[in-house]
């Protein structure tokens, strides 16, 4: 389903960056709507990690605009980007491991009662939190070392839901996942659409891809290479495009029209 | 740690709370951690710790129980009131640098400095209030700020600048040393006011009996109170909470211990100050690292650096204040070591006594390795390397065989450390 409102949530126009000689992002355009998932793809090196980061608020763009709810913003620092509303659950989870999971799903942000840690009213909400996402560990009370890769992953999504962000960013969240863990985490992903999340998905799996987006943005070195609609495109056509075996300037044409034809 | 001791989930015993209950109906997980209730649950869930390699502080525990019955073997003057009065009150310089020592341990870095720093604080008051009639209320206060702007500007260079701490503080060693001597000037040594504020921190002792009983009643009934009403509250809130019967055993431990150290005190000169101020400033800190957000930043650090920054955490702020406050606590230890010989001399803040603060540190319990550690476990660090120094100062051995004893002791934990990580590894709980 997409439900797609008159402004996006998020919307990118020319960003560029650049590290030093290397030109990481040229141009790129993004526009991400409420209750929408858009998968971003792209072979390594396309620039998906270092866009994530630019919209995070970790790199700083050097050119272009990034539009928030139709207006310009400066996301200079991660601050930025969570003061916005903006959640991403990077790939190696940013998870403390000697602090237990209350500790980490609460950290920069713990419930205070008279300027100390409420760690009962933390425990509550962590476990209801858990309830809610159907997420099953040993103990909220156990360092996420005791964890297992799975779980950890649960663990980083889960906190970001707790700011109720606007937009979720999740990089590659199924790369480490069982059939099983899988299946929960792209559910939990559904839900956070049809809760009216927008949705960035970075992924590698065609397959998870294919499930659960509503567009695909392909990224091939550092540019864009076109966005599908997912149920209108063949996978074929997408693998073709992150891999540049077509046009780009045809496959951005292509997809306009395709895109405009559904609406 | 203690986070764990409530890890008990409600899934498995009696369920009272509605709102627990549908907790437990949802997770039914073979691999969630079940605990019985009651007695055999508790020794279950310490033989589960014991082969996880969750030691605690146990080892340093049963250390110190073997070093005190050899030393009372080799010489029965050992365990005398006196004797044990006197080296709670010889242990609280070095402890409280151990303290300071804790928090920077805690980010997985270290702090060379703090002998030096330790030095400059009993200097800096010897020549304010003795050589320049200052108030010493006013000395005693700039001395430790002279401590905390020390360790805020190693803080600086290691957490600003990106130096590593090991090289800040190595070079803080040697020019705050080189400072101290330069301020005490050509005479070298300074001699203390034999009434007065600093003398007066380790030569006072609270003669009425009721000084030292009535501390250990506060401190037993503040932590019954403490857990039984935290218990309530978590109950109240339908999240698992530790059995009465446990919080009545750890109040019967606790308040044996302290009642045993009260009257140890009282057979001899009653409660000295000195131990009142470290119990409390291990009350503070304990509290500080374990019950606030500052605390938990800490840990935080010493756990991953990449997700505190990515949490929000000011990074640079939080080390530069933990190395503030590490040379805060250098220079209380150092004015209660020139409380301890009334002066103020060149020596001051050299020899063992870096080392010993790092090893009283880390033979406590605080992880090398960061992010793991309580500012108690200075305490006992403290008193098993003082209690190996009185011992052998009443064998009469020379402190050539004290160093190498104390060495071993410290291999020995750090050799603790390392293997109960790696258990902890094999068992998934590192």
């Amino acid at each position: 389903m997409v439900h797609v409102s008159a402004t996006p949530v998020l919307a990118l126009r020319g960003v560029s960056k650049r590290f030093g000689a290397v030109q990481a992002l040229t141009d790129v355009e993004l526009e991400v709507h409420a209750g929408e998932v858009v998968a971003l793809v792209g072979d390594n090196g396309a620039g998906k990690s270092t866009l994530v980061k630019t919209i995070a608020g970790v790199h700083p763009i050097d050119d272009g605009v990034i539009e928030w709810e139709g207006k310009a913003v400066q996301v200079g620092k991660p601050q930025d980007a969570q003061a916005l509303g903006i959640a991403t659950v990077y790939q190696d989870l940013a998870l403390c491991d000697n602090i237990d999971v209350v500790g980490n799903l609460f950290l920069g942000r713990e419930i205070r009662r008279r300027g100390v840690l409420d760690e009962v009213e933390m425990e509550r909400r962590s476990r209801e939190l858990l309830d809610q996402l159907s997420i099953r560990i040993p103990s909220v009370r156990i360092p996420i070392a005791s964890l297992s890769g799975g779980q950890r992953q649960v663990v980083a999504i889960a906190r970001s839901m707790l700011g109720d962000p606007k937009l979720v960013i999740l990089d590659e969240p199924t790369a480490a996942l069982g059939v099983e863990q899988t299946a929960q985490v792209l559910d939990l992903v559904e839900r956070l659409r049809d809760r009216g999340h927008a949705v960035i998905l970075i992924s590698h799996n065609m397959a998870d891809v294919k499930a659960v987006a509503d567009k695909v943005a392909v990224l091939r070195l550092g540019r864009n290479n076109g966005v599908f609609e997912v149920k209108s495109t063949s996978q074929e056509e997408i693998i073709s495009a992150i891999t540049g075996a077509t046009d780009n300037a045809v496959t951005r044409r292509a997809a306009r029209s395709n895109g405009e034809s559904k609406k | 740690m203690s986070i764990d001791k409530t890890s008990a989930p409600p899934e498995d015993g009696v369920v009272e709370n509605p709102e627990a209950a549908a907790g437990a109906a949802t997770a039914v997980d073979p691999r969630l951690l079940v605990r019985e209730q009651g007695f055999a649950g508790y020794v279950a869930e310490f033989k589960r710790k014991l082969k996880a390699g969750d030691l605690g502080s146990i080892p340093v525990v049963l250390g110190l129980v073997i070093i005190w019955i050899i030393f009372q073997s080799l010489n029965s003057n050992f365990l005398t009131a006196g004797n044990l009065s006197d080296i709670s009150v010889a242990m609280v310089g070095t402890g409280m640098i151990a303290v300071g020592i804790v928090f920077v341990l805690l980010l997985g870095e270290i702090d060379l400095s703090v002998g030096s720093v330790s030095g400059v604080a009993g200097a800096a008051f010897a020549v304010l209030n003795i050589t320049h009639g200052m108030n010493e209320v006013l000395a005693f206060v700039l001395a430790i700020l002279t401590g905390t702007v020390a360790g805020a500007i190693h803080g600086f260079f290691f957490a600003k600048v990106g130096v590593p701490a090991f090289a800040v503080t190595l070079a803080g060693l040697l020019f705050w040393n080189g400072f101290m001597l330069k301020i005490l000037g050509d005479n070298g040594t300074i001699n203390l006011n034999a009434d007065g504020l600093v003398a007066n921190l380790t030569s006072y002792y609270f003669s009425d009996v009721a000084a030292a009983y009535g501390l250990a009643a506060v401190v037993t009934v503040l932590y019954f109170l403490s857990a039984y009403f935290g218990n309530k509250r978590r109950e109240a809130a339908g999240v698992p909470s530790r059995p009465l019967s446990e919080t009545i055993l750890r109040t019967v431990l606790l308040a044996v211990v302290s009642f045993a150290a009260a009257f140890i005190f009282n057979q001899y000169k009653g409660l000295p100050l000195a131990v009142l101020i470290f119990v409390a400033v291990l009350f503070v800190t304990d509290f500080v690292l374990r019950r606030t957000s500052y605390g938990r930043k800490v840990f935080a650090l010493g756990g991953s650096v990449e997700a505190s920054r990515r949490a929000g955490i000011n990074v640079t702020m939080v080390r530069i204040s933990v190395f503030a406050i590490s040379g805060t606590f250098a220079a209380l230890g150092g004015l209660f070591i020139a409380s301890k010989i009334a002066s103020a001399n060149q020596g001051a803040g050299g020899g063992d006594l870096l080392m010993n603060a790092i090893a009283a540190a880390v033979i406590g319990g605080t992880s090398l390795f960061g992010g793991r550690g309580r500012t108690w476990n200075a305490l006992l660090g403290v008193l098993v390397i003082v209690s190996i120094q009185y011992g052998l100062a009443l064998e009469g051995i020379a402190s050539p065989v004290q160093y190498m004893i104390t060495g071993g002791v410290l291999l020995a934990t750090v050799v603790i450390d390392a293997v109960t990580r790696k258990t902890q590894k094999t068992a998934g709980r590192a």
